[in-house]
């Protein structure tokens, strides 16, 4: 009982890192709530698709490179960056919606 | 600041030629008894979407001056600009269809059959990447692309040439880019310049928006009602000029994957063609990249159920059962979006040079090279100080 209760702390602890180590960025309206990020290697991006439309964020950045794939409304994705450097951010469906991302 | 003030553009206007789509679009802006505010307000939120901006917006890197436009209209219509010096821009965005051809795909150099439908250049200003698949970043990065390619197959480095050998056009370029002159870069600028003064003239949508209401029918009002919900069209025709700039699938049958070309291993971009504006749609049949749909009664059939099912397929489309009474408010819906754009008048291109230099010589030895104005370059015939 008592190893149970240790073990379900230390993951809420873990959770609640990962939290604060995360910026939140919504999508409402065909925007995202951020124009530029500034995160650690192994910081993450949790993006809320608050919006009445599919969202599909992806980057052509070299070496960074990445989609997350259809988001539909309501859908949460959380991407971890584990490289330092500039990376682009665009969603692919609707391209004025982008966001520089520095990772350290 | 990337938007300009539209006094800028207004002070520029009169400049252009009359019957300008961009004049018109200012001055009856200028003149306009309606405010953003006046339809934003009284419980109509949904209509502020649709409201026109009051400026048109112009990049930092080449910002309005009537100069560059004036000269960007003149290459804009000039065939010179091409291999055979017989297409001109124009010859496909034809001002006449709401600057398209009319055709489901254009015919470039030698009646080249072109891969894809021209579309228009109407409110392109307000757009974010260009051509159907987004392959250009800019208006000035697009350009060029059509001088060398199929569609006008003239060596690129030879329009410059081309160019300072008529001498309106050297004049044109000093003015418009001190100290540059004709270059490819100033080109494109011009060019571009031009096209983001090629504005909608006001519509009875418009008017509507702006609060008169007789300004369109009640078929038209519900056909509005049915476009933001039931038929879900403003999930991608958003915003007064009916795009998002954005990139779908709606589930058009041809072998073309579009934007999936571009941009690979996106599963949402196979066959993902960029939203077209819904401005002067009537102007611009037939329909589509490809030219496929030659009514807008045939789109609303697509949209409500003729539509390729696949993993690209947007998620926003979905079969609508519309019955025929409200394919008809949707088409009547549509059809307010043309506007009063005025008739553009094509402008006086510079002339080719009438004396070439080595029978200058000769028809006035005495002149001996003194004298070479631009001015007496063109006129040595009939003005005396020349000779
Ligand atoms: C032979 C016909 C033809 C000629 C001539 C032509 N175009 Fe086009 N234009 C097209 C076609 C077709 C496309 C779309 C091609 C694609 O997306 O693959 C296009 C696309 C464009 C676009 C992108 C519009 C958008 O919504 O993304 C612009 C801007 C444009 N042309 C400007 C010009 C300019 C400027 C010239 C002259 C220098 C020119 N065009 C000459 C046929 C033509
Ligand atoms: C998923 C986004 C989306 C939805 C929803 C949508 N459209 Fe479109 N529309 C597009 C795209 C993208 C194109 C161009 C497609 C192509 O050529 O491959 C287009 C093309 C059109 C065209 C032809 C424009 C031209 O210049 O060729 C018309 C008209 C049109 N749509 C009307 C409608 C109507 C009416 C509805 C609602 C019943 C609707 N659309 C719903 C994205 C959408
Ligand atoms: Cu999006």
């Amino acid at each position: 009982m008592k190893v149970l209760l240790v073990s379900i702390m230390l993951v809420l602890a873990f959770a609640a890192n990962a939290i604060a180590a995360q910026t939140v960025v919504t999508q409402k309206g065909r925007k995202f709530s951020e124009k530029k990020i500034e995160l650690n290697v192994g910081g993450s991006i949790k993006f809320v698709n608050d919006d009445d439309v599919t969202h599909n964020i992806h980057s052509t950045t070299k070496g960074h490179a990445f989609d997350v794939g259809a988001q539909k409304p309501g859908q949460t994705i959380v991407h971890t960056f584990g490289k330092a450097g500039k990376v682009k951010l665009r969603c692919a469906i609707h391209p004025k919606m982008k966001i520089k991302v520095t990772v350290k | 600041m990337r938007k300009n003030a539209l006094n800028t553009l207004r002070g520029g206007a009169a400049a252009l030629y009359g019957g300008f789509a961009a004049v018109a679009f200012m001055v009856t802006l200028g003149t306009s008894p309606w405010t953003t505010e006046a339809t934003a307000g009284g419980g109509d939120d949904w209509k502020a979407a649709w409201v026109r901006p009051t400026s048109v917006p112009f990049p930092e890197e080449n910002p309005y001056t009537t100069e560059k436009a004036t000269l960007g209209q003149k290459l804009f219509f000039d065939p010179r600009l091409s291999g055979s010096d017989y297409i001109s821009c124009a010859t496909c965005h034809n001002p006449g269809f709401a600057w398209g051809d009319g055709l489901p795909t254009g015919y470039g150099h030698k009646m080249a059959k072109l891969g894809r439908r021209t579309p228009t250049i109407l409110n392109s200003a307000w757009g974010e990447l260009t051509m159907w698949d987004g392959r250009k970043d800019s208006l000035e990065e697009q350009a060029l692309g059509p001088i060398g390619g199929k569609a006008m197959k003239q060596d690129v480095s030879a329009v410059v040439e081309e160019l300072t050998a008529i001498p309106g056009y050297r004049t044109l370029f000093n003015v418009a880019f001190p100290g540059e002159g004709i270059t490819l870069e100033n080109i494109a600028k011009a060019l571009a310049t031009y096209e983001r003064t090629i504005v909608s003239g006001i519509a009875p949508f418009d008017r509507w928006i702006a609060g008169d209401q007789r300004a369109i029918s009640a078929a038209a009002k519900r056909g509005f009602d049915l476009f933001n919900n039931k038929a879900n069209c403003a999930a991608c025709h958003t915003g007064w000029s009916g795009t998002d700039s954005g990139f779908h699938d709606i589930g058009l049958p041809d072998d073309d994957i579009g934007r999936g070309k571009i941009v690979k291993n996106v599963v949402k971009l196979q066959h993902a063609f960029k939203t077209p504006t819904l401005r002067s749609i009537a102007q611009r049949a037939p329909y589509m990249h490809d030219g496929s749909l030659g009514t807008l009664k045939e789109v609303i059939d697509h949209y409500n159920d003729g539509f390729t099912r696949r993993e690209s397929l947007s998620d926003e489309i979905k079969p609508l059962n519309l019955s025929e009474d409200e394919k008809a408010d949707l088409l009547a819906f549509l059809l307010t979006f043309e506007g009063d754009d005025p008739a553009v008048v094509s402008p006086v291109l510079p002339a080719n040079e009438q004396v070439p230099g080595a029978w200058l010589q000769r028809l006035s030895p005495a002149a001996g090279g003194k004298a070479e104005t631009a001015e007496c370059r063109t006129a040595r015939l009939h003005l005396d100080h020349c000779n």
